[in-house]
């Protein structure tokens, strides 16, 4: 009895500084080293940055790339200022017309002034997600009826694996010029080259999403198959009530590789088609060729990588918010 | 005795890279409306096969089911089945499992207080009432099971088959749970096909007990019919004659296919044990000679 007693207290005793032990590697895994490394790749940044001289002059180190962050910020409110100057202005303007002549129909003027760095981070998120959930809508549906036909699946297949590694960069110049013939609305609601980037975006969105859904599909367990054909649940009941929760968690990996690689794809497609967007951005500040683009440019690059980031971070919130299988959204 | 459920030379092919894997052959079983059949056999033997042919979930190669006069085609509902592996959707709440359920069921019967109420009631009779709103992830095997039982209740199925319905249950619950099937069964007098491993099971909840032979090219090898009063008690049974002898009897079976797997003798047996004689004494040689082939099952 002692003895165990003992044996007990000398393996809570053992146990203990283990314990302490694990719960620093904790907070060191989720805190101190992912810091460490920040500070390493910063200090190295700032090293190596001082070594390469380029016809614009040095290449930016972390200090001057946060120097353009907050000017490339103060620039904005400067333009959301005008704009405010410009609009106040101009209702001074007609409320002075409509006070000495009331038949005089007031116009307004939309403001001009150049997209900033914070605008074009905005149209580019916009662009990238209405790409993608275009994408989605026709890609899942699409999924799930290859998932369901072995049919469908032999005939679409063929299709799909040629289209598929091709780079959707590829298809830009033909989307301009079908977008230029086909969409010739005298006053557009919608940008052409919204339109441009928006459909390249879909294109690469695809077949990700197309070809995982339907390996989702397919690949549902036979007995819960076998569940609702026992039930005699309809088609359109089946679909809801089994095949779509099945193949949630693989629908959610299409979602995310396709918004993963559009994210990319439409950096590099607004700096080939000069759509606005982020990828103009960075392609107007290496023209322009001042002595900030590079540094500018940067801190564009900074910022793509983090929205990057947080595009597949919200879809994994997303899953996590969806799915039954908090295993796979891990 | 009417003939509720008619399986005639049912034989059952899968198709495989070298032609076919015959796994049925020349199966054929009559059961009566209210009658509770066990299927016993060892492992891979074609038993869930059967039960799939019947349920309609595969179409046999020869021969069919015939349900009611109709030839069963495709699945449906009034053949509800318990599955081998539980096959919950493991999105839903084991409420909205049998909810699934009973609203196919009885959407056109049943007003939406009555399916919640029936819902719950199928529930509680599997004394799944405290768990009703986990998800399969949250409950263990045996609960899983028993939802699986509550779903295949509850939409009132002319035939139950069951797959294997107490096999991961602890021997407490799995007790618990053959006796409720049995009042459910008494009270609603269900016609049953059961899978089970378990000899006692089979002999204490059947009316006859259908041995199959080792596969390929399973069929029936014997057919053993349990005359026990029902209600039937466990505990009064254990010292029953009767019931010693018919578990007897099953044990030897199991055990004689087991040690010589190639023993094609079924026709002859078959015809042998369809009429066979329950009043007659078991020898004492024999009952030692079962209860040594029980170590060898229960190892097995
Ligand atoms: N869908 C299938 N395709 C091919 N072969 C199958 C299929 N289903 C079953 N079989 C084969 O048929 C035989 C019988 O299988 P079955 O599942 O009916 O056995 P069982 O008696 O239920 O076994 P257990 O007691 O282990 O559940 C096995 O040899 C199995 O490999
Ligand atoms: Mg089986």
């Amino acid at each position: 009895m002692a003895s165990t007693t003992l044996g007990n207290g000398r393996l809570a005793a053992l146990r203990l500084p283990r314990l302490d032990g694990s719960l620093l590697s904790n907070s060191a895994k989720y805190m101190a080293l992912p810091l460490t490394g920040i500070l390493v790749f910063l200090l190295l940044w700032s090293f190596s940055a001082r070594q390469i001289d380029t016809s614009l002059g040095k290449f930016p180190g972390p200090a001057a790339v946060a120097d353009q962050f907050e000017a490339l910020y103060r620039e904005h409110q400067r333009s959301r200022e005008k704009e405010r100057a410009f609009y106040e202005r101009q209702e001074i303007r007609n409320a002075k017309r409509v006070a000495e002549d009331p038949g005089y129909i007031p116009k307004l003027r939309a403001y001009t002034g150049k997209e900033t760095f914070i605008d074009q981070i905005g149209t580019s998120l916009v662009t990238v997600m209405s790409g993608f959930l275009l994408a989605a809508a026709i890609a899942i549906p699409l999924g799930i009826a290859i998932g369901l036909s072995p049919a469908l699946n032999s005939a679409v297949n063929p299709i799909i694996q040629i289209f598929k590694p091709v780079s959707p960069l590829a298809w830009l110049p033909l989307v301009t010029m079908v977008v230029s013939a086909l969409y010739t609305s005298p006053d557009p609601i919608i940008a052409k080259s919204f339109l441009n980037s928006l459909i390249t975006v879909t294109l690469c969105c695809l077949w990700p999403m197309v070809i995982n859904t339907a390996v989702g599909v397919a690949g549902i367990d036979r007995d819960l198959v076998n569940v609702s054909r026992v039930l005699r649940l309809p088609a359109l009941k089946h679909v809801q009530k089994i095949v779509l929760p099945a193949s949630i968690p693989m629908i959610f990996t299409g979602m995310r590789l396709s918004l993963g690689v559009a994210w990319m794809v439409l950096i590099a497609a607004e700096m080939l088609a000069q759509n606005p967007g982020l990828g103009k951005f960075v392609w107007d500040e290496f023209q322009n060729g001042s002595s900030d683009s590079l540094a500018r440019i940067m801190a564009a690059v900074l910022v793509i990588g983090v929205i990057g980031f947080l595009l597949d971070r919200g879809m994994l919130t997303l899953q996590k918010f969806v799915s039954w299988d908090k295993v796979a959204s891990q | 005795m009417s003939v509720l459920l008619d399986i005639s030379h049912m034989d059952m092919e899968f198709p495989n890279p070298k032609g076919a894997f015959t796994a049925l052959k020349d199966v054929n079983l009559k059961i009566r409306q209210g009658e509770f059949v066990s299927l016993i056999g060892h492992s891979g033997c074609g038993k869930s096969t059967v039960l799939n042919v019947v349920a309609g979930l595969y179409q046999a190669t020869r021969g069919g089911v015939i349900l009611n006069g109709k030839e069963v085609l495709e699945p449906g509902p009034e053949r509800a089945v318990v599955f081998q592996n539980h096959s919950l959707l493991p999105w839903l709440t084991a409420y909205e499992n049998v909810e699934l359920a009973v609203k196919q069921v009885f959407r056109k019967s049943k007003s939406k207080v009555e399916m919640r109420e029936w819902i719950e009631h199928n529930l509680n009779l599997v004394h799944m009432g405290h768990a009703i709103h986990k998800r399969p992830s949250e409950i263990s095997g045996g609960m899983k099971q028993r939802v699986g039982i509550a779903r295949a209740l509850a939409m009132q199925p002319k035939v139950l088959l069951m797959d294997e319905p107490f096999g991961a249950l602890d021997a407490l619950t799995r007790a618990h749970m053959q006796d409720s099937l049995m009042e459910i069964q008494a009270e609603l007098n269900n016609t049953v096909i059961m899978i089970t491993h378990d000899v006692d099971e089979a002999v204490l909840l059947s009316d006859r007990i259908v041995m199959m032979t080792n596969g390929p090219a399973a069929t029936i090898g014997e057919i053993l019919k349990i005359d026990l009063e029902r209600p039937r008690h466990r505990l009064d049974l254990a010292d029953d004659t009767h019931y010693n002898r018919y578990r007897a009897q099953v044990l030897k079976f199991l055990h004689e296919r087991h040690s010589k797997p190639d023993v094609r003798t079924a026709p002859a047996l078959n015809t042998e044990t369809n009429s066979v004689d329950t009043g007659s004494e078991p020898d004492k040689t024999k009952n030692k000679n079962t209860e040594r082939t029980d170590a060898v099952v229960d190892a097995a």
